[in-house]
């Protein structure tokens, strides 16, 4: 194939629309999900990013032994977990609150962990995976292995100072980790404009002594390529990376806020670049797949959404009781006497 | 020509009844009228009003210099709130959700609550933020924070149960001269219970007083927050089906304690039950005990007791944060326990 395709086969590329499609047809059964009462807590698009995480990610080194490159996604970065090997299942599992979710009902949606497989969700303060995820590199580093860790944050998250701490970290250490700045050009109702005075993330990049470069993040061999190039790089000892990713967020932060502060007309123009519109086109304009196997695709993974969902569903809640186990690996939590059987707390 | 005042913020002015939100929206908006140096900082105060809409259409009254929408740096915003209280302004710093107070731990503990102490000047600026569980929210949008600040002098801690008392004392802590941590329960915020009709007058309730909730003679419960009504809850049930009298302590004010309150009301009863929301071990409950130890000991015909949530994170799934948070069936139990000892 041309070098368009980047080293890509026809499957590979078809892959990636695979994982785009995926991605959309999660959150779209979510949605769903959610107006039937199964969700549990918030619910977060990634509506016109998917591309963003679906390249990336499919540019490193995957495995599910222990041995591959660490991922650090966000919420708006599914398509990046389910292609390290996170379950489709386990992500309506999360969302539902559920006994059998990886994090057993303990912590909601993406946030959750396959070190095997090389994930580590994230927490909710922003910036603190930044920290994370240069103390896993670091790892690497010093025990000369060959893996790299990627970290993704929104445009807002720049503002903590846990991501200039674990950025400038990472930068000193020569942490080899690529950060992706998700400029999505809101975070909640505040434009970038107003976390930043810089007009791209990649003029902080000199700040801290690293490379840094930005990408059009709908389109998805942009992202592979950018990051693939990157992750040569730093794999190769070059320390560490940034990625700015340029859309636009055209949900609301999360289901619940209706975004009535972002002028119609522009999230129109940005409904033009869609990045699963763009890509379904491109494969179709150069021939590397057929409409029937786009369809194919289509269908297979809203299927497989609804199977996985439906399956999700019949699972049950944990026991109250369960929120007392874990807590440390050996001092076990004390159930509370209020709840033993015997009214006195002394015999408790 | 000035802008008209919004129309949600004028209820109580018609009269109205309102919510521990409202109440709270009020307070800012008629102290933001009263002093002109009072300001308001965080994330999404402006445009958006609030995560929670506290300062919906603030932002178009007062401008862009007194409703300031803050880059996410809870450290950042909160040290320049204090260089800004240097100077003569009065911030009133609002964290998204109060989990996320953590990053400015640093300068709220070395520098803010040191201020007066080292001479250099009081500090009169407020943090507040939505706390608490019960809304599936998990370990990072559920934590009560009291505790990781009850332990710093020079901070006061603010934790209010009513909208009159959120309004009157949010008042307070805008006006005084010191650092108040204030802690506003989501759980409370549009609770149709609450409503409420307030003194159409501006007033205060003083720092550092609790309230007697209900009188009685048997049990005191000392509590706060979102507790102070399950323990409601628990009080009525033992009057009506076992005939025992529960005093309620709502102690409003957490830092400083007001021990006078505590240990008058456990000589009149004789017995103590401490409920709160937050964790067990370094909870409120033990500060009280040892306190009502040193001033009540010959007073006491039982154990000082506590029902709390368990020693682990906010977890998110229903039945666990059920189990977690202390319930009105475990201030039942553990009175019950208390009144027949
Ligand atoms: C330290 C901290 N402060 C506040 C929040 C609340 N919060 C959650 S997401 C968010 C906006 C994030 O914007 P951005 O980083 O651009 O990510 P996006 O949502 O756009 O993907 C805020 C303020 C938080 N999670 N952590
Ligand atoms: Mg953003």
């Amino acid at each position: 194939m041309s070098e368009l395709t980047l080293g890509l086969e026809r499957a590979g590329l078809q892959d990636l629309y695979r994982s785009l499609c995926l991605t959309r047809a999660a959150e779209e059964r979510l949605e769903l999900l959610q107006k039937q009462g199964h969700v549990t807590g918030g619910l977060y698009r990634s509506l016109g990013q998917e591309a963003g995480a679906v390249g990336a990610a499919y540019a490193l080194r995957r495995r599910t032994d222990g041995t591959g490159d660490m991922l650090c996604h966000t919420i708006r970065a599914a398509g990046a977990l389910f292609l390290f090997g996170g379950e489709l299942i386990d992500y309506f599992r999360q969302y539902m609150a559920k006994g059998t979710s990886p994090t057993r009902g303990r912590e909601a949606n993406v946030h959750w962990f396959d070190f095997q497989k090389g994930f580590v969700g994230p927490v909710s303060p922003l910036g603190t995976m930044i920290e994370i995820m240069a103390g896993m590199t670091l790892s690497f580093r010093v025990r000369g292995e060959d893996r790299i860790g990627i970290v993704f944050y929104g445009d807002g998250a720049s503002s903590t100072g846990a991501w200039h701490e674990g950025l400038n970290f990472a930068a000193v250490q020569r942490c080899p980790m690529i950060l992706i700045v998700e400029n999505n050009q809101w975070a909640f109702s505040t434009p970038t404009s107003k976390n930043t005075r810089v007009s791209s993330f990649t003029e902080k990049g000199p700040g801290y002594g690293i490379d840094a470069e930005a990408v059009d993040g709908t389109d998805v061999l942009a992202v592979f390529d950018a990051v693939r190039r990157a992750a040569l790089q730093v794999r190769s000892g070059g320390g560490t990376h940034m990625i700015e990713l340029n859309y636009f967020r055209r949900k609301g932060h999360a289901q619940h806020d209706p975004q009535d502060y972002v002028d119609p007309a522009v999230i129109r123009a940005w409904e033009k670049k869609d990045p699963l519109d763009l890509y379904r086109s491109k494969l179709l304009h150069n021939e590397w797949a057929s409409e029937d196997e786009l369809v194919a695709i289509e269908e297979e993974t809203f299927e497989e959404c609804r199977v996985a969902a439906e399956a999700a569903i019949a699972e049950p809640y944990p026991e109250g009781t369960e929120a007392v186990t874990g807590v440390y690996t050996d001092v076990p939590t004390p159930h509370p006497w209020t709840r033993s059987s015997s009214p006195d707390p002394t015999l408790a | 020509m000035d802008p008209e005042t919004p129309e949600h913020l004028l209820k109580t002015k018609r009269g109205e009844p309102v919510t521990m939100l409202e109440a709270i929206s009020e307070a800012l908006f008629e102290e933001m009228i009263r002093d002109e140096s009072v300001f308001l900082m965080g994330e999404d105060i402006g445009v958006y009003g609030g995560a929670f809409k506290v300062t919906r259409d603030f932002l178009s009254f007062f401008g862009e210099n007194r409703v300031i929408d803050t880059p996410i740096a809870e450290g950042g915003f909160t040290g320049a709130a204090a260089g800004a209280a240097h100077m003569g302004l009065r911030p009133v710093v609002e964290i998204q959700f109060m989990d996320f107070i953590s990053p400015a731990y640093d300068v709220i503990t070395n520098y803010i609550a040191t201020s007066n102490y080292r001479g250099a000047g009081p500090q009169p600026l407020v943090i507040r933020g939505p706390v608490g569980g019960g809304n599936r929210g998990g370990p990072f949008h559920s934590q009560n924070v009291e505790m990781a600040f009850f332990h710093t002098p020079g901070l006061k801690i603010v934790y209010p149960s009513t909208a009159r008392d959120a309004k009157g004392l949010l008042k307070a802590s805008i006006r005084d001269d010191n650092p108040v941590i204030f802690e506003e329960h989501k759980g409370l915020y549009r609770a149709p219970s609450l409503r409420e009709v307030l003194p159409d007058e501006d007033y205060v309730v003083p720092i550092g007083e609790a309230r007697i909730v209900r009188e009685g003679t048997d049990i005191t419960i000392v509590t706060y927050g979102a507790m102070v009504h399950k323990s409601v809850e628990a009080a009525q049930t033992m009057e009506n089906e076992d005939g025992v009298s529960v005093e309620i302590v709502d102690l409003r004010t957490l830092l400083p304690l007001d021990e006078d309150a505590i240990v008058e009301s456990v000589k009149k009863t004789n017995k103590l039950l401490v409920v709160h929301e937050d964790t067990r071990t370094g909870g409120i409950a033990g500060e009280i005990a040892i306190r009502v130890s040193e001033k009540a000991f010959e007073w006491l015909d039982g154990p000082i007791l506590r029902v709390t949530a368990i020693d682990a994170p906010v977890p998110y799934s229903g039945p666990l944060e059920d189990y977690f948070l202390p319930q009105t069936e475990d201030v039942l139990k553990a009175a019950r326990y208390l009144a027949a000892y």
